[in-house]
């Protein structure tokens, strides 16, 4: 088979990156999902809090999910479901496996990648003690309660503060367990404040910054925790073990971008992202290959998902109509930016300077009163004041085309942060 | 006193003040919606409820569902016992009530999930 755009996951980037191209009139579109159904992680996600930016209003994960898919429906984009991937050639050739079809091989001009992430286990951890039943990520505690219909356990401690262990806190008081508390080994959060306000204040759950679970306890079933304060360092402090007795341990310690194909395929990694390296228009080191959503950087919030994913489909429209530049062809071309004081990644990590582009950056700390600003290494080609950065919300930096009209193919650029107080 | 606005995923913090004339004063909110929330959580704070409940002969155990409005929070656990006692029958579709005012809160239970008959 041969198609124009292959999409690779039909979770909300692949949805929202297919209904992209059909917008720029693109119709050879085929998405490939491994799941029973289109939608990703959302159908899981059943609390609200979703679509505020793109619809404007307040949705569950499964609502938001539903409006992309109907509008794929509408416009007849083909999907194949329970069909997964399993290999991609740098010569854009997909292999997947379906059980009606068997073995299907698609020769693609272009290829969208949109697998979302992984949970970061246990395994990633290494917490001595044994192997009870008991200890989960927060995501699968999720599926569990929401999907399934089976609780995990009563007696419940949650290690790391990440919006899905924060929202699966408030979830499983809900139905009737005891969450004894929340450690953070860094001294912040990684979620976002609402979460913490609305799903462990609104309880009275603990969360203890610079605490980390040093021990499990249990052999057929978890029986405890001993929890820890850390150093700056992140090494247990001697003398502040505490034995939490707890049946359940949820892990919410971060999410690993899917690439798996995208390391088949040879792309260039970002290593702090854990996804490819990509330009303005989403396109990485392999010409015609193209990434969005969590299998690119972990999002905070699906609508910027849903954005990022139409930026996607429109490079795939330039490419396939042969509008991309020598420039954007080929990664070493575009310029680089690197990240400085203050600013733990930035996508997309090259840009071509050909039109308005916006950045989407994280910050390594807590920070306050100061200006991001994006530099040529002498001077400020644009800056942007924000009141507060923190590591767990995702910012963004809009930059007009005419400040990068100066860089050269090749050249370097450097974002960072200059604290004002 | 400081509260957080969880309106939206900006997370503005807020100062509540009470000012000279008995009413109270708000600052740091990033619109006004932050406001209006800050008020109504000094004296009623009021929550959306989302959870799951049982379907039969569906293709899916359970569906999803919230309450259409928010309602008081010291509400949400009795809201709650009533969605464990409930079995609905497939299909359900989005926006299809599911418990018609919650815990006499005056809000629905309506289905956020689409679920097929087997
Ligand atoms: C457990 C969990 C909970 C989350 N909760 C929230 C939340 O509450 N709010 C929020 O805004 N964000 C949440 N997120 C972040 C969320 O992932 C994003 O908002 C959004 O769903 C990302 O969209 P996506 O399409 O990139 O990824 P996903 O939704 O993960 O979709 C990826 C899709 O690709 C498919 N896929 C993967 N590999 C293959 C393959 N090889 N072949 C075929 N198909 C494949 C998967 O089955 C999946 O359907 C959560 C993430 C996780 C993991
Ligand atoms: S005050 Fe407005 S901008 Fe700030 S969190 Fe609330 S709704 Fe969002």
């Amino acid at each position: 088979m041969k198609v124009d755009v292959v999409i690779i996951g039909g979770g909300p980037a692949g949805l929202a990156a297919a209904l992209s191209c059909h917008k720029h009139g693109i119709r050879d579109i085929i998405i490939l999902e491994r799941d029973s159904h289109l939608g990703g992680i959302l159908q899981q996600c059943i609390h609200n809090g979703f679509g505020l930016h793109w619809f404007g209003e307040e949705l569950t994960g499964p609502e938001y999910a539903q409006r992309f898919i109907d509008q794929v429906e509408k416009a007849q984009i083909p999907y194949l479901l329970n069909t997964m991937v399993v290999d991609m050639d740098e010569d854009k050739t997909v292999y997947a496996i379906n059980p009606k079809h068997g073995p299907i091989k698609i020769q693609a001009k272009t290829v969208i990648l949109a697998m979302g992430c992984r949970e970061r286990t246990r395994g990633a951890l290494m917490i001595p003690g044994g192997r009870p039943a008991g200890v989960y990520t927060a995501g699968m505690a999720q599926r569990l309660i929401n999907i399934e219909g089976y609780m995990p356990g009563r007696e419940v401690v949650i290690l790391g503060s990440g919006d899905i262990g924060l929202i699966m806190a408030r979830r499983l008081t809900w139905e009737g367990a005891n969450v004894k508390m929340v450690c953070e080994i860094m001294p912040y959060s990684t979620g976002l404040i609402r979460n913490i306000r609305q799903c462990l204040e609104d309880y009275g759950i603990p969360i203890r910054f610079k605490h980390t679970v040093i021990k499990i306890h249990g052999r057929e079933r978890l029986e405890g925790v001993t929890v820890a304060q850390v150093d700056d360092a992140r090494r247990p402090v001697p003398g502040t073990e505490e034995y939490v007795s707890c049946d359940t341990l949820l892990l919410s310690v971060g999410l690993i971008p899917e690439n798996e194909l995208s390391q088949k395929a040879n792309l260039q990694l970002d290593p702090v992202t854990g996804g490819p390296v990509v330009d303005e228009y989403r396109q990485t080191s392999v010409p015609g290959v193209f990434a969005c959503g969590n299998v690119l950087h972990v999002h905070d919030l699906v609508d910027y998902v849903s954005e990022e994913a139409e930026i996607a489909g429109y490079g795939v429209w330039r490419y396939l109509n042969g509008l991309a530049s020598q420039l954007t062809r080929h990664v070493d071309m575009r310029a680089k930016i690197e990240t400085g004081y203050g600013i733990r990644y930035v996508v997309p990590q090259r840009i071509s300077g050909e039109e308005d582009i916006e950045l989407f950056f994280r910050s390594d700390n807590i920070y306050d009163e100061g200006m991001v600003e994006l530099t040529d290494g002498q001077k400020v080609l644009a800056s942007k004041r924000f009141l507060r950065i923190v590591p767990g919300q995702m910012e963004r930096f809009k930059i007009k085309k005419q400040v990068l009209s100066g860089i050269k193919p090749g050249g370097r650029l450097l974002i960072r942060w200059r604290s004002l107080a | 006193m400081e509260l957080i606005c969880i309106l939206c995923p900006r997370g503005c913090r807020m100062q509540v003040e009470p000012g000279a004339d008995g009413q109270w004063v708000v600052k740091g909110n990033g619109c006004s919606r932050g406001k209006d929330y800050a008020l109504q959580e000094m004296t009623c704070p009021m929550r959306t409820l989302t959870t799951s409940v049982w379907v039969e002969g569906g293709t899916y155990k359970l569906v999803s569902a919230k309450t259409d409005r928010s309602i008081p929070r010291d509400k949400i656990m009795e809201a709650l016992k009533q969605t464990k006692r409930l079995k609905v029958k497939a299909p359900v579709n989005i926006g299809d009530v599911l418990i018609e005012n919650i815990a006499g809160t005056g809000a629905n239970l309506v289905a956020t999930r689409k679920v097929e008959r087997v």
